[in-house]
């Protein structure tokens, strides 16, 4: 596929030099935090699968950027958006426990790497059949509208997920009640090792809007900025109650679907290719060196601070305890609190008593 | 006071806890304007408006993960399957994604998924279906199935009631068929209780939904013909299902066959059956059998339906050998 290397105009005038370190910021602790990950993966303390966000950065941080944390803004998250996860509040720490299957993380070790969320902060934990959360979202920001609160949904979304029925009758659902919904496509070529081509025969995620009634728009998803403006747009129209758009990010997946994957079906000379023409982060440090007069120094302080905040949170969750085993039975249900354990399970003696032979013998007067 | 049918029992628990709580919302195909395809919510847009009463697009994965997404905002949710054998379409989403919520992510999901169910009315293999046997084991689901107009007011209130994700099945045979006087004032029953249905010594019958009333003409017939005392334990809970009812009963008359009204393979009975053998092997004294349909789709003709579905002489004959073992 082709390198995408068009960019926007460098800074909108509503995001001030503050603004544009800080998806500096987050860009850089999504790809040293992964990179962390990869290191205690090989060390097999991550002891399931590991997904990466190489290269797709820029979309995840300056979509969610767009949302408006201060008013209640609700996000659900792909695997690849940890980006966007950490611009919600997310910290380090949470993500390390997280993959580490620790008893004190955020799901005390039911759910893996960035599965998990906070209704407070405005992430809603995502599970891995791709489509679902687009219904789950469109009810979200039903209650928004029900409410008449002045808050926006935003759902990412791979290319491959468009192709489920979910997706499909989620984004029409949306789009018929008018919720204040902003359905990001994130085109990254990709769907494990499915190409776009035999995803879809649309030239365009993007096309698929008009099939729902509502606008879709297309932006380099490369581009930290232009991703920003693009969601902010749609974002604003949604707050508006102009109801749903479809933002259709262009993107690349530079690593496989998950760190086990050998990426054997990519066309040589590609990955390399969008690393070094078409790297979100380095492109986005020759913006803000040359147009916004951010100095190198400026930017080594923030990588000191992200390895900082990293080796730290890293120190915490490497000391974290495992979980207790019976946690695992509880929670299933408000009420009953607790399932019980089975009877053969050992020294769990309540469960035993239950099946110990019965007084009598089955008759009337037992 | 007046009788009502177990069809306007449910449209009254809808009425009630809307009225109750402003929370609670409904969403379906056809059930705003049009009052839904069995008129269960006749009514309900009228008074509320069509914002809490929504008119849904033919979608049920979206209208139930949609209510999810509402519930995790606070909402209470209702939603309707036209029939319920289209909950199918949203299995996905009760299975995954629903019933896992609270669990891996501690999100609070109480909704009610509610919808006509059952067979004995020439519906054909898809407006007749029984799923409860589908979703029995996915564990963070509530399953409901009341046999009475009474049970199913009541169950529905606590249905919306609770804080997790109930599905409720209304037998679409018992929605006017069946009438009573209902208690008065606010009438919750609770979930994962059982109900004595009819008293007995010598053997007791284990059912649930339209066939608590084949198990009762059953009951009388045994009674009259062969002076067998029959009890009839009406579980109106599956899941959780109330071990203490069924244990009771089966120490009081040793005998014990259950009947459902579902396919016999997979379905409820054998868990009841394993529930059982763990809980009350040594209060047996015969095999515990089972009355349920044929391991086929339900056909139309009324002589193939018929012919599948347990009937009350299925019941009669099965409890007859059960009684002599």
């Amino acid at each position: 596929m082709a390198v995408t290397s068009a960019s926007k105009p460098a800074a909108p005038p509503a995001l001030n030099r503050d603004q544009l370190l800080e998806l500096y910021y987050y860009m850089r602790l999504t790809r040293s935090l992964e990179e962390r990950l990869v290191n205690l993966y090989r060390q097999t303390k991550v002891v399931g699968g590991l997904f990466r966000s190489l290269g797709q950065e820029a979309d995840a941080v300056g979509s969610a950027y767009a949302l408006d944390r201060s008013r209640g803004d609700v996000l659900s998250p792909l695997i690849r958006n940890l980006g966007s996860m950490l611009v919600q509040g997310a910290t380090p720490l949470e993500i390390l426990r997280q993959y580490m299957a620790k008893g004190d993380s955020p799901t005390r070790g039911r759910e893996l790497n960035i599965h998990f969320g906070d209704t407070v902060r405005g992430f809603i934990g995502q599970i891995s059949h791709l489509g679902d959360m687009v219904p789950v979202m469109a009810g979200v920001t039903l209650s928004f509208k029900l409410r008449r609160e002045e808050r926006v949904g935003l759902v990412y979304v791979g290319d491959g997920a468009t192709s489920t029925g979910a997706f499909h009758e989620g984004i029409n659902f949306a789009a018929v009640q008018r919720c204040p919904l902003v359905v990001i496509v994130e085109n990254n070529g990709y769907a494990y090792s499915t190409p776009t081509t035999k995803q879809t025969a649309c030239t365009s995620f993007k096309d698929k809007a008009v099939g729902y009634g509502i606008p879709g728009v297309r932006a380099d998803g490369n581009d930290v900025v232009a991703t920003y403006q693009v969601t902010k747009e749609a974002v604003d129209r949604a707050r508006r109650g102009e109801g749903v758009t479809l933002v259709e990010l262009m993107t690349y997946r530079r690593k496989g679907h998950a760190e086990h994957d050998n990426q054997s079906y990519v066309p040589p000379g590609e990955i390399q290719r969008w690393s070094s023409e078409n790297d979100p982060v380095d492109r986005y440090i020759k913006i803000l060196t040359e147009s916004e007069g951010v100095s190198a120094a400026e930017l080594q302080r923030l990588d000191a601070r992200v390895v900082a905040e990293i080796d730290q949170a890293t120190d915490q969750a490497e000391a974290s305890p495992a979980p207790e085993p019976l946690d695992a039975l509880a929670g299933i249900y408000a009420d009953p609190p607790a399932t019980p354990a089975l009877w053969y399970r050992e020294g769990v003696r309540s469960a035993v008593d239950q099946h110990e032979r019965a007084q009598g013998w089955g008759t009337h007067d037992g | 006071m007046a009788e009502s049918t177990y069809l306007e029992a449910i449209r009254q628990g809808l009425f009630e806890e809307m009225e109750r709580d402003p929370n609670v919302l409904c969403l379906g195909e056809d059930i705003g304007a049009y009052g839904g395809a069995f008129k269960v919510t006749e009514g309900l847009q009228a008074r509320f408006g069509e914002r809490r009463v929504i008119d849904t697009p033919l979608s049920e994965a979206a209208i139930v993960g949609a209510a999810a997404g509402a519930a995790h905002m606070g909402l209470r949710p209702v939603c309707e399957m036209q029939f319920i054998d289209f909950i199918s379409c949203a299995y996905d989403m009760l299975t995954n994604y629903v019933a896992t919520a609270r669990y891996r992510a501690f999100l609070p999901c109480p909704m009610v998924v509610r919808g006509p169910s059952g067979g004995y009315v020439r519906g054909g293999p898809f407006h007749s279906q029984n799923p409860e046997a589908a979703f029995l084991h996915t564990p963070g689901l509530k399953i409901v199935y009341p046999a009475t107009a009474s049970d199913a007011k009541g169950l529905l209130k606590a249905a919306i009631r609770d804080d997790d994700c109930v599905l409720f099945f209304e037998h679409k045979y018992l929605y006017r068929r069946i009438k009573e006087e209902l208690p008065p004032g606010d009438h919750v029953v609770p979930i994962g209780k059982a109900r004595l249905a009819r008293e007995g010594r010598d053997l007791s019958i284990i059912t649930y939904a339209a066939t608590v009333w084949k198990a009762l003409e059953a009951a009388e017939q045994l009674e009259r013909e062969d002076g067998l005392s029959v009890e009839v334990l009406d579980l109106r809970s599956l899941l959780p299902m109330d071990d203490e009812a069924i244990v009771a009963t089966v120490k009081k008359t040793n005998r014990v066959l259950i009947v459902h009204e579902d396919t016999v393979t997979g379905g409820v009975a054998g868990e009841i059956t394993a529930r059982i053998n763990d809980l009350a092997f040594e209060w047996l004294d015969a095999p515990v059998k089972r009355v349920a349909a044929h391991d086929v789709p339900l056909p139309y003709a009324p002589q193939l339906e018929d012919f599948v579905l347990p009937q009350t002489g299925d019941i009669v004959r099965a409890a007859r050998w059960l009684a002599a073992y």
